[in-house]
């Protein structure tokens, strides 16, 4: 890395900024932005490319490199700020810390820092190796704030053993949505298929076997992408566990999977879930989640997510389902509204109901009342204990659900 | 005939400027690295905020062909890559048999040859072309699959294709991609790090009332001022869909068309179709919301000094 070469006219000598780039980056990395080696060599090439005339170009030049996804430019933001105020990582650091030694009429650092980059800039993980002999303050652990932690209430799981493993795996390869498959626009051989295919055919004509043999395809099919949106309130929270492991296993069986969890907040778990080990996953789950057993707010929660997420994760004729109680503590407050809004953006709507003891359901309920109108797909549940019985009950043969049509043409009326 | 790529940031900036393309020095930035390093721009950003127009205004300026892949599920290598002309190879197949070639290696290695490759887009920016190195658009990514996205790896890396039949083909001079992405869904990282990335926000006011004057030159400054603030307030709002900067100029120009100097209550309702594109967002605005977005944009602009 030092023996860049030399450029001329602007461009700082390699060395030196070369090392800062690295530190930079890892800095980046242990805050949690996916950077390689690959992006700083891109990153030092950008910068001999740019110059360092300015300040703003140098940002943007990084920028370009490092960041990846929206939400990263928060961070990006906070952590260039704060890196390259001195290119001296760790004397800067001091300079950050220590109040006394504050720097004043830095506008940048007014906001609290993030908590993942506080924990990035900590020495003994970036520290430029020039001061790398000088032992870390203890201070500094002290100076940090958790002003931007939130209080969470974690959820203790208990360990999986292997047969629940096993049976969790066998109940979702049952698991048949009333869902078909989707035919896409893609093609696989088949012999009796009803297209014939030409480059296949015509491939073949290459080997010297004779008369022309036709070879055939058909459209691929394959399951829609769907999303799950649970209700994790207290309400529900005897099935909390059973859930988090039905989306953990379906995430890892199928792709395009994408799973929400909510109460009083909208929380994306599928990055957590993708993790193979579902002790693992449904740890790392549930610090992610802050509201466990709380409170419902559906009403909001779909808004969020109608806002924030639906054009992202309901395209290509998603599916989308919905596990919940529809016991709102808003008094269904713009729901309707909202389900309306989710029911149209999706290709289908499925609604898992779970908290039925007694056979006989009616939607009496204002959050139940205000979503039944907007469902392609009502499953109402009682006795719901186990995983196999909850792909059961998804998986039971749709046809025409006559109650469903009773109860929305009942509830339109009123 | 084509222009030379830009040497510095202002230059790009100047670039852009040309082509009626009101830019920010960030977007300048990617841009003159990814034209001076050769490697992809991926731009995200909402609906309407001028992701596409940038590959536009590069082929124009620059004097290059644009070669554009719209992209939609299902897409595949036969109608983005390459397709062979099977009819004409059926008919090559037949002529040959007519003439008494009875040496079906021979004819196996004819027809597989340049003369019956059919060029889709993605061959196409590989080829040497008139105007120097292609402008390559690949709009709208997130709407293609996953396997697509897999495949596009190759091309934007190494810029080359493979075609079984023929062997490796490589761009001699690697064309200027931008790939755009409404992020209908999140884009894998790999193909990410292969590109220059940059959101493309929405302008700050100034900035789109300097967009307002270029892009919808006939209408009058006062009126474009109104629009730009009332917009800009909408995007504030909780909306399903907030007016991207194309909605902000068909607006404009609609409201030039109808001879309108000045916004008022009443145009503005008849009009909101032309910003809003959902139906809750136009029903929750129409009325008093709207009036009353109206009342504080104009007081902001008869506050401000014209020019």
């Amino acid at each position: 890395m030092d023996a860049l070469p030399d450029t001329s006219g602007g461009t700082p000598r390699g060395g030196r900024i070369a090392r800062n780039l690295v530190h930079f980056a890892r800095t980046l990395r242990t805050a949690g932005l996916r950077v390689g080696p690959g992006q700083v060599l891109r990153a030092i090439e950008a910068v001999e490319t740019v110059g360092l005339r300015s300040r703003e170009d140098f940002y943007w030049t990084l920028h370009a490199v490092f960041v990846n996804r929206r939400d990263q430019r928060e961070i990006f933001d906070q952590a260039f700020y704060v890196y390259w105020r001195n290119p001296r990582l760790l004397e800067r650091m001091m300079e950050m810390l220590l109040p006394s030694v504050g720097v004043p009429g830095e506008p940048e650092s007014r906001k609290p820092l993030n908590r993942r980059l506080q924990e990035a800039l900590q020495p003994g993980r970036g520290e430029a190796p020039a001061d790398a002999d000088e032992p870390p303050e203890v201070e500094i652990e002290a100076t940090f704030t958790v002003s931007d932690r939130e209080l969470l209430q974690k959820k203790d799981f208990e360990q999986m053993s292997q047969a629940e493993i096993d049976q969790a795996l066998r109940a979702i390869q049952r698991l048949r949505l009333p869902i078909p498959e989707r035919r896409t626009r893609r093609f696989r051989a088949s012999p009796r298929g009803a297209r014939i295919d030409f480059r296949a055919t015509l491939r073949r004509a290459r080997n010297p076997a004779g008369i022309l043999e036709l070879r055939r395809r058909e459209p691929r099919r394959r399951p829609p992408p769907l999303v799950i949106l649970c209700d994790i309130s207290g309400s529900m929270s005897r099935y909390t566990r059973m859930f988090l492991r039905f989306m953990h296993a379906i995430t890892n069986d199928r792709d395009r999977v994408q799973c929400f969890t909510f109460g009083t907040r909208l929380h994306n778990i599928t990055r957590a879930l993708r993790r193979r080990d579902v002790d693992e996953a449904l740890a790392k789950a549930s610090t992610q989640v802050a509201d466990w057993s709380g409170g419902t707010r559906i009403g909001q929660t779909l808004h969020e997510f109608n806002n924030k997420w639906s054009r992202r994760v309901l395209g290509q004729g998603a599916v989308a389902l919905l596990i919940t109680d529809g016991l709102d503590r808003e008094g269904a407050a713009g729901l309707a509204e909202e389900m309306d809004r989710l029911h149209k953006s999706c290709r289908r709507l499925v609604w898992l109901n779970p908290l039925l003891r007694f056979g006989g359901y009616e939607p009496k309920s204002q959050g139940n009342k205000a979503m039944l109108p907007h469902v392609d797909e009502f499953r109402p549940v009682h006795n719901l204990e186990s995983l196999g019985e909850l792909v059961a009950a998804l998986s039971a043969a749709g046809g025409k659900d006559l109650r469903l049509a009773r109860w929305q043409t009942g509830l339109r009326k009123e | 005939m084509s222009t030379p790529k830009p040497t510095s940031i202002d230059a790009t900036l100047d670039l852009l400027k040309r082509g009626d393309y009101v830019a920010d020095r960030s977007l300048a930035t990617v841009l003159f690295l990814a034209l001076k390093l050769g490697r992809p721009l991926f731009c995200e950003g909402e609906a309407g905020v001028g992701k596409t127009e940038i590959a536009k205004v590069l082929a124009a300026t620059l004097g290059r062909p644009l070669i554009r892949l719209q992209c939609y599920e299902g897409l595949d290598a036969s109608s983005a890559v390459y397709e062979w002309n099977y009819a004409r190879q059926m008919i090559e197949i037949r002529l040959a048999e007519a003439q008494g070639v009875q040496d079906r290696n021979q004819i196996g290695s004819e027809i597989f040859t340049e003369r019956f490759l059919i060029r889709r887009p993605l061959l196409e920016a590989l080829q040497p072309q008139a105007g120097g190195a292609p402008v390559l658009l690949i709009d709208e990514l997130d709407r293609t699959d996953e396997p697509f996205e897999a495949y596009l790896l190759e091309v934007l890396s190494d810029f080359q294709v493979t075609i079984p039949e023929l062997g490796t083909v490589k761009a001699a001079e690697p064309p200027i991609v931008i790939v755009t992405s409404n992020r209908t869904r999140e884009i894998h990282d790999a193909l990410k790090r292969r590109c220059f990335y940059h959101w493309v926000d929405y302008p700050d006011l100034a900035r789109e009332i300097e967009i307002l004057k270029v892009k919808a030159p006939g209408v009058p400054e006062r009126l474009s001022r109104q629009v730009v603030g009332f917009v800009q307030e909408l995007r504030k709002l909780d909306l399903f869909k907030a007016p991207g900067v194309a909605e902000s100029i068909d607006w404009a120009t609609a409201l030039g068309e109808l001879d309108a100097l000045d916004l008022d209550p009443r145009t503005v309702n008849d009009t909101l179709g032309v910003l809003l594109k959902y139906q809750d967002d136009i029903q929750r605005l129409q009325g008093s919301e709207a009036a009353e977005i109206l009342r504080k944009v104009k007081s902001e602009v008869a506050g401000q000094p014209a020019g």
